[in-house]
């Protein structure tokens, strides 16, 4: 293994995993999920995208392709969101957009997650000269520059022919898998020498069994941090491409089509705000939801983090002494037992010499 | 100075890597990019520029491939990166060079605001944590999942077209300044890139914030810091040792953020019509110059290499363990 700047870079990340609980916590590790608001806030919204995914292109009132004599039109009682300049409801194609969107958002980050456990358990967990190579071509996909390099594809994929959903997903994730099997070489590095996993090797498991078995499981939060991750990566990166108008503009609605649409048709310039503002917002809310999540997961793995989720004036709703964070000392507050699952009578304040003595 | 050796080593392996990209994508896909790119343009294209395409591409040349890569390589060392099909006479090189200037000097100056505004930000949330400074999470959140070329556009909606505070678009008034280092062309440059810095400083500011934050928190309960508290040290005094010695991952995944800075930088300057590789790549990808295309593929490579090779050794300077390896 080399100690390369990223390794340093990673030892502080490993440690949270540490300090879980053990296996025999597992059910009040699960009561303790719904706490923070920010991931279900983030579940929520994300629900009402997949929804929308899902449905829009039902329930568009008009053909999103369909071309009618008209110019530009502002927002009507027929048209939501007015028309563009080849009098398409943009209505319509905000509604159908949705499913591009998110299919080849998640298609990618489901990819590339399994690119990254593949490169970066394995690098992990057998070491030597393996691991030097995965890591390796892991550090050079994380700095090569991705959208330059996608649009270098992107513009000698056959044009005219729609370009297949499941070809951009997986050039998508060949250029997104690269961080999360960073992170997860990192974490499988200090499992490898727990005693759970070394029984299992003594006890003549194959390394495959170890791996998805034994490591894996304990893998999971991270596993999941590192496919949000992506899925945002993906959307950002798709709508950069559609924007651009390297993908073929014409075959599906993505709101970053629409946005090429819209920057094609002058419609900064002129004001036509109900044109690119829309696809715009909901990137930003789609992107906000995976956001929030991955904050909430950040949180359920690192649980210094969580502390000072708590504002002044919670602790005092909840009975909770009045806490100034200290020097040393990072204040953890629980609340009484009877509000959570009850399973375990904690005192109030927790230093993390003591968190660090739970596992 | 092992670990910057080691590194120089990883930059050349890398640059090599992109460099074959760049010369298999084209062999990889079907088709005939020739055909297609001459295909889309006016018949009186030079037979001169479609042959130095077709040894560009390597298609129907005698050479195998293996020949056609050496060749590619030579073509590459000399600093030859073949002619533009959008601007035909002018070759590769010359379209990016006048640009490169331009987004080099804004997305710097922008990512160097940045890194420095968002770690001490960071390093302040840390500390106050539980006041009313934790609420700059959620907001920088939101800024950062918005897409960068739509914040441009709102910001340039507000600035620009409602109030007219700064220009929207371009680089400098080229009709009255020169370029130069003269006083009023840099005013007018200054000027002209506010809202673009503003733009990439806004979208990328939270990932150094959120990173800045989560390490100064795991920084504060080192012993080390309890000490320096224990001495009464000036709590200015106390923040900077912590900070010191959290910014490192900060400065080490540079890597990682600049690919995104990079992503973004290009689409702000797009909407902005800034006078940098964005743009001159937005319009290769719209008159399909796939020479234009590969090229500042290339071109962004080697400049974000540079840029971590600069980290690496800002790197070295601030931390000591480094140096002592050596």
């Amino acid at each position: 293994m080399t100690a390369s700047v990223s390794d340093m870079a990673e030892a502080p990340q490993a440690r949270p995993s540490d300090a879980k609980p053990p296996a025999g916590h597992k059910k009040s590790r699960a009561a303790r999920l719904p706490r923070s608001g920010k991931i279900w806030l983030g579940i929520g919204l994300l629900a009402l995208f997949i929804a929308w995914a899902i449905f829009g292109p039902w329930l568009a009132p008009f053909d999103p392709g369909q071309i009618v004599p008209a110019t530009t039109q502002r927002p009507s009682a027929h048209h939501w969101l007015g028309q563009t300049q080849l009098g398409q409801d943009i209505w319509s194609q905000l509604l159908a957009g949705a499913r591009p969107t998110l299919v080849v958002s998640f298609l990618a980050g489901a990819i590339a997650t399994v690119l990254s456990i593949v490169i970066g358990i394995t690098a992990g967990y057998v070491g030597g000269w393996i691991d030097d190579v995965l890591s390796m071509l892991a550090n050079v996909f994380l700095v090569l520059p991705a959208l330059p390099l996608l649009i270098v594809v992107g513009s000698f994929l056959p044009k005219g022919k729609s370009t297949s959903t499941l070809l951009i997903g997986v050039v998508i994730a060949l250029t997104g898998w690269a961080w999360g099997a960073r992170v997860l070489r990192a974490q499988s590095l200090s499992l490898r020498n727990r005693d759970f996993v070394e029984a299992a090797r003594i006890s003549g498991e194959r390394t495959w069994r170890v791996i998805i078995f034994e490591i894996v499981p304990n893998l999971v939060a991270v596993l999941a941090a590192s496919f949000v991750f992506t899925v945002l990566y993906a959307i950002g990166t798709y709508v950069a491409l559609g924007f651009l108008g390297v993908l073929d503009p014409a075959t599906n609605w993505s709101w970053g089509s629409i946005l090429y649409d819209a920057t094609q048709g002058q419609a900064v310039a002129s004001g036509l705000w109900w044109w690119y503002v829309p696809p715009g917002l909901a990137i930003a809310l789609l992107g906000t939801s995976l956001a929030l999540i991955n904050f909430g997961i950040d949180e359920f793995i690192n649980p210094r983090l969580r502390a000072a989720g708590i504002s002044r004036k919670t602790a005092r709703m909840i009975g909770a002494p009045r806490l100034r964070p200290q020097l040393g000392f990072t204040p953890v507050v629980r609340r009484p037992a009877s509000a959570t699952s009850g399973s375990h009578e904690a005192p109030d304040v927790v230093t993390t010499s003591q968190i660090g003595d739970q596992a | 100075m092992r670990l910057l050796v080691r590194r120089l080593f990883f930059y050349a392996v890398t640059a090599f890597i992109a460099v074959t990209l760049d010369f298999f994508i084209p062999h990889w896909v079907p088709g005939d990019p020739v055909q297609a790119a001459i295909a889309s343009r006016a018949a009186s294209f030079p037979p001169r520029a479609t042959a130095s395409l077709y040894a560009q591409f390597g298609i129907d040349t005698h050479a195998g491939l293996w020949g056609q890569y050496a060749h590619y390589w030579n073509m590459l060392l000399h600093g030859d990166l073949g002619l533009s099909l959008s601007q035909y006479p002018a070759t590769v090189t010359t379209v990016i060079r006048s640009a490169l200037f331009w987004t080099i000097i804004m997305v710097g100056v922008a990512t160097i605001i940045s890194f420095v505004l968002g770690t001490v930000i960071g390093t302040l949330v840390a500390w106050r944590r539980g006041s009313w400074m934790d609420g700059v999470l959620p907001v920088s959140t939101f800024f950062q999942a918005m897409p960068y070329f739509f914040l441009a556009t709102v910001l340039l909606l507000f600035f620009s077209t409602d109030v007219h505070w700064f220009p929207d678009h371009g680089g400098y008034q080229f009709e009255t300044h020169t370029i130069g280092l003269n006083a009023p062309f840099l005013w007018d440059a200054i000027r002209h890139s506010i809202l673009p810095v503003l733009t990439i400083v806004g979208a990328s500011l939270a990932g150094w914030i959120l990173g800045m934050r989560n390490m100064m928190i795991t920084v504060r309960d080192e012993d080390y810091v309890l000490l320096a508290e224990a001495e009464v040290l000036p709590t200015s005094r106390v923040i900077w040792y912590a900070a010191r010695n959290a910014v490192l991952p900060s400065v080490s995944s540079f890597a990682l953020a600049l690919s995104f800075v990079v992503t973004g930088s290009l689409l702000t300057e797009i909407v902005f019509s800034y006078p940098g590789i964005g743009n001159v790549l937005y319009n290769a990808v719209l008159g399909e110059d796939y020479p234009l295309v590969q090229g500042i593929f290339l071109i962004i490579t080697f400049v974000v290499l540079g840029a971590n090779l600069l980290a690496d050794v800002v790197y070295v300077f601030l931390d000591p363990r480094t140096r002592q390896e050596a």
